[in-house]
């Protein structure tokens, strides 16, 4: 199985499952510390760390959306609030899949999903050259990373890393199937050590590409065999782990 | 993922209510809002996206509410119910993060009588759902003055009648401060403010509720 997304490092995203703290937008219920979602087993596991962010909380922090906090100790501890959106909005570094939507002279124009199309040079390819120009056409789906996106500039997306190799980014093959689904079900799947997906390539072997704006691209030997794992994710956002070992069970049995 | 609940708050009390969050597929933010038993909104909202070029404001999102009644065409009473409920929306929704987009909040009304209320409500869940960034939260709730004087809370279509007054109010969740109050009828001063102290005693219920339900929704996942 080729994974061209859940490749690149991602430390962070789920490391701390247990860790739940509910927020919401200029609230903190200190109340609401005691009765997190998890079990009384992650209620310990809980620990002094989130306790720091509440405190900052309390420090006069604004809360601006709501969900769970969330902490990572390594590299200077940060601390972020996951939430449950499904607009994306463009941020620098995010790898994403983008759908051509026209050619401007030298740049291509990208939809990927954020409130204005992303710019994406010809040049931005492993190995293209003002001769050798990369083969896009208008409709096309691109994995790339976001070089430039902040709020008052046009997205632009490249295809090369630093170094001016493509590291797994590119054009995506004609065939194949596209879907979208929630962005913390991307993030869900996205961290490292990702149950859905380990579960998923024991099936049989497949092709996954995994954008950060809810794009999915999957690919399997037959459209049969695509369909079924299109559904398994699409499916993951309302199931729960036990349901899922189930339909997997079920699935595997059957082959 | 409904919840009801039912409220003893000081004068009156607040009829249950229940909201149902992601019952529409297609939009970014999405909820229901039940109050009592008939008064239903369906909210829908979507944003950030891109705005056309008239409506574009180059330093914070536009912000645009449709109400729609629950048969036939948006008339003049509904026009005058987006207007509060966007500068009311306006007020927490911090635009300045997101310029040159836009923010639509489309509202369905589905029972016969809709309160203004349950219009606030339903649009500051949505606004929630959608995981738009706000600088505080906010609620809206509906008193009734009756002819002897006592003040209802959350009066029904029939109640809203024979009442002298009608003061809605939406506010905020920091301080509970006031962000829109809109009256029908004639009151005093003081009774102003003696709805104005029910009103905000009956928003700490409704903000505790929606604190529940995004609890169920986030715990969920």
């Amino acid at each position: 199985m080729r994974r061209r997304a859940a490749r690149r490092p991602r430390p962070w995203w789920g490391s701390g499952a247990a860790r739940d703290l509910l927020l919401l937008p200029a609230q903190y219920d200190e109340d609401a510390e005691g009765d997190g979602c998890g079990s009384a087993r992650a209620e310990r596991r809980r620990g002094a760390a989130v306790r720091a962010g509440a405190a900052a909380l309390r420090a006069g922090l604004l809360v601006t959306k709501c969900g769970l906090l969330r902490h990572r100790p390594a590299g200077g501890g940060a601390f972020w609030v996951d939430s449950q959106q499904k607009r994306y909005v463009p941020v620098k570094g995010d790898h994403v899949i983008g759908i051509v939507t026209a050619k401007a002279g030298d740049v291509f124009r990208l939809d990927v999903g954020g409130s204005e199309p992303a710019s994406l040079s010809y040049l931005a390819f492993e190995g293209a050259t003002k001769r050798n120009r990369p083969n896009v056409q208008v409709g096309d789906l691109i994995y790339g990373q976001f070089l430039v996106a902040n709020k008052d500039m046009e997205p632009e997306m490249v295809c090369i890393d630093s170094s001016g190799k493509s590291s797994g980014m590119g054009i995506i093959g004609q065939d194949g199937f596209l879907f979208k689904v929630s962005l913390g079900l991307i993030r869900k799947l996205l961290a490292p050590k990702c149950e859905i997906i380990q579960e998923l390539s024991q099936l049989y072997p497949f092709e996954l590409v995994l954008g950060m704006n809810g794009r999915i691209w999957v690919k399997a030997k037959t459209v049969q065999q695509t369909l079924i794992i299109v559904n398994i994710l699409e499916a993951c956002e309302y199931m729960s782990a036990e349901q899922r070992k189930q339909a997997l069970a079920k699935l595997s049995g059957n082959r | 993922m409904a919840a009801v609940m039912a409220v003893e708050s000081g004068q009156s009390r607040l009829r249950p209510f229940s909201c149902e969050l992601g019952l529409l597929s297609r939009p970014d933010g999405r909820a229901t809002f039940l109050q009592g038993v008939t008064p239903s909104v369906l909210a829908g909202l979507y944003g950030p996206v891109e705005a056309k070029i008239s409506k574009e404001l180059p330093d914070r999102a536009a912000l645009e509410v449709l109400l729609r009644p629950k048969v036939g065409l948006p008339g003049v009473l509904e026009r005058s119910r987006e207007q509060l409920l966007r500068q009311t929306c306006e007020a927490v929704v911090l635009g300045a993060l997101h310029p040159r987009t836009a923010i639509t909040l489309v509202l369905q009304v589905l029972s016969d009588a809709s309160l203004l209320s349950c219009c606030l409500n339903a649009a500051c869940m949505a606004l929630l759902d959608a995981g738009l960034p706000l600088a505080a939260l906010f609620c809206g709730v509906t008193c009734a003055l009756q002819p002897d004087g006592s003040v209802l809370l959350d009066p029904t279509a029939r109640q809203e009648q024979e009442a002298r007054a009608i003061l809605t109010f939406a506010i905020g969740s920091s301080e509970r401060k006031v962000l829109m109050a809109t009256t029908k009828g004639s009151c005093s001063v003081e009774e102003m403010q003696q709805c104005l102290a029910a009103a905000q005693g009956a928003a700490d219920t409704i903000f505790q509720f929606y604190r529940d339900s995004v609890r169920r929704r986030y715990c969920k996942s």
